[in-house]
């Protein structure tokens, strides 16, 4: 790793739906320009704690948490953060490919850029096809860039998304098992594209896939129950886990 | 084999059982539209669609009074009505959960079921008592309160249609509230909305009851609002209960003209909001 700057971080981060605990006390870093895997089996929290990055969380009724998220070192719950400007700075794909269906593939790519001022038309015919090079869908879809986004393959509408998320620049992209609904030529072409990404952001990764952790990811953290067990380089946490619960999980003795 | 032949009948039974009931439903519809073909066509004529009546006893004459009148009432009731009660089932959809959506939505629920008849008296209470004459104003107002409640429950459940993964997509793009709700949710939904609209116009267009009591009919062309205004269907029944024979040939032709504007307006809004992924917005 050419620098280890700390790009975004949490600090005893607890999340809450009401009075349920998701996730307990989690502190972690993420070094910029780095592939980050959170793992774990279906309900640990994972999810959850990647909402509370981007103040996701704090939109589902009886969301709240306590500790803190640094990004730069500047706490994104402080009052004088807004939420919407703090999403363009930490963009998000989900599971299943979201592309707005009234808009075209053209549209859907320039939506974040039309949010926060005018742009000339000549800059955004630039971004549109930047970003659909970048998230390797430009080829296929160049000759019907004012088609419907939604007479587009599954796997195509995830690239989509991406060309979505990273048209506005952010720092940040959080990636919500992005593959779970794709198939495997679809998951090949996402994971090699989160292997580019990593050279312009800094890309944390839920999934629920442990070769798909081991192939894209540079570090892994095991969530189990709401609680970070384990953290570390990749290849550490696949090899010699520290903790019994990782490597019984990453085994598949159970999750 | 055996199992195989009785599901296959089976299968085919209840595909016939809903065939019977499609036919069921639209078998009156039919036959209403025929009839009105039948006795209505032969009083049409150019002349039907652009003169005003002429006294009874003479021949000739036409509608264009009644048809002037209802565009102009049932606009002035879609210009109160559609804003309203798509903004209020925005509202019912957008915070679901709130008191004022709730008692909103049990109101609109129960205005879907009041007789229009006692929204004809209740406008008159309201207007045209108070002025002390009818108009064609009071009618749209009539006609508004109709369409209220039934745009706003059909705004709302389509509005609920739109996946909540749709709604999270624009918010982590750094979308703001408002824009998410109009710019994209909305916006998915709006085919439907806009169907469901014309639905309100076109049930609203053939209303009586609230008219008699408020726009109250006329045998004159006018374009005053503030003055009594013919209707087609305030025409239609005038014509039907009328003593002459001529008559009740025009309140055939009159209800055939009803359909037929209804027709042309909801055609008119469908190739108007047809066009979707040329224009580059």
């Amino acid at each position: 790793m050419a620098e280890s700057r700390v790009h975004l971080a949490t600090d005893r981060l607890t999340a809450m739906y009401g009075k349920f605990t998701a996730v307990k006390d989690v502190s972690l870093t993420f070094t910029a320009n780095t592939v980050n895997a959170l793992i774990g089996p279906s309900g640990c929290g994972k999810s959850t704690y990647l909402r509370t990055l981007n103040r996701m969380h704090e939109l589902v009724d009886g969301g709240w948490i306590t500790g803190k998220v640094l990004l730069d070192g500047e706490d994104v719950y402080a009052p004088k953060v807004s939420p919407m400007q703090l999403r363009r700075r930490i963009g998000m794909v989900f599971q299943k490919p979201t592309p707005f269906p009234t808009m075209s593939i053209y549209d859907n790519v320039a939506a974040g850029l039309r949010l926060e001022r005018r742009v000339s038309r000549a800059e955004l015919d630039e971004v549109v096809e930047r970003s659909l090079r970048q998230s390797a869908l430009w080829d296929e879809v160049k000759d019907r860039l004012k088609a419907s986004a939604m007479a587009l393959s599954g796997g195509q509408q995830q690239r989509l998304c991406i060309a979505r998320t990273i048209a506005p620049r952010p720092e940040v992209i959080l990636l919500d098992e992005p593959t779970a609904s794709l198939d495997p030529g679809g998951t090949q072409r996402i994971e090699e594209l989160v292997f580019e990404l990593k050279r312009e952001f800094t890309i944390v990764i839920v999934t629920h896939n442990m070769q798909q952790a081991a192939r894209v990811s540079d570090t892994t953290t095991f969530f189990y129950m709401g609680s970070m067990i384990e953290t570390g380089p990749t290849r550490q946490i696949f090899t010699r886990p520290a903790q019994e619960q990782t490597e019984a999980y990453i085994t598949g003795r159970f999750g | 084999m055996n199992r195989r032949v009785f599901r296959r009948v089976k299968s085919n039974a209840m595909v016939g059982l809903m065939v019977v009931a499609v036919v069921l439903a639209v078998l009156p519809l039919l036959f209403i539209l025929l009839n009105l073909v039948a006795k209505g066509a032969g009083s049409l004529s150019v002349a039907f669609f652009t003169r005003e009546p002429v006294p009874a006893g003479e021949t000739g004459g036409g509608v264009l009074h009644a048809i002037v009148g209802t565009l102009l009432i049932v606009g002035g009731a879609s210009l109160i009505g559609l804003p309203v009660g798509i903004a209020a089932g925005v509202y019912c959809a957008e915070y679901t959960g709130s008191r004022l959506a709730k008692a909103t939505r049990f109101l609109a629920d129960v205005m879907n079921g009041t007789p229009s008849i006692v929204v004809g008296v209740f406008a008159w209470t309201l207007i045209v008592a108070r002025q002390k004459h009818f108009s064609a104003l009071a009618g749209s107002c009539a006609l508004a309160m109709l369409m209220i409640p039934m745009v706003l429950r059909t705004t709302e459940e389509l509005i609920r249609l739109v996946p909540n993964s749709l709604r999270e997509a624009a918010l982590a793009l750094g979308y703001p509230r408002w824009r998410t709700s109009l710019g994209v949710v909305v916006r998915t939904a709006l085919p439907g909305i806009v169907t469901g609209s014309l639905l309100a116009v076109a049930r609203v267009a053939g209303e009586t009851a609230p008219l008699l009591f408020t726009a109250l009919g006329s045998q004159y062309l006018s374009y005053r609002l503030n003055e009594p205004m013919a209707a087609l269907p305030l025409t239609v029944y005038t014509y039907a209960i009328g003593p002459y024979e001529e008559w009740h040939q025009y309140a055939w032709a009159t209800a055939l003209v009803l359909i037929l504007v209804v027709l042309v307006l909801s055609l008119a809004a469908r190739l108007a909001t047809r066009r979707r992924f040329t224009a580059n917005g």
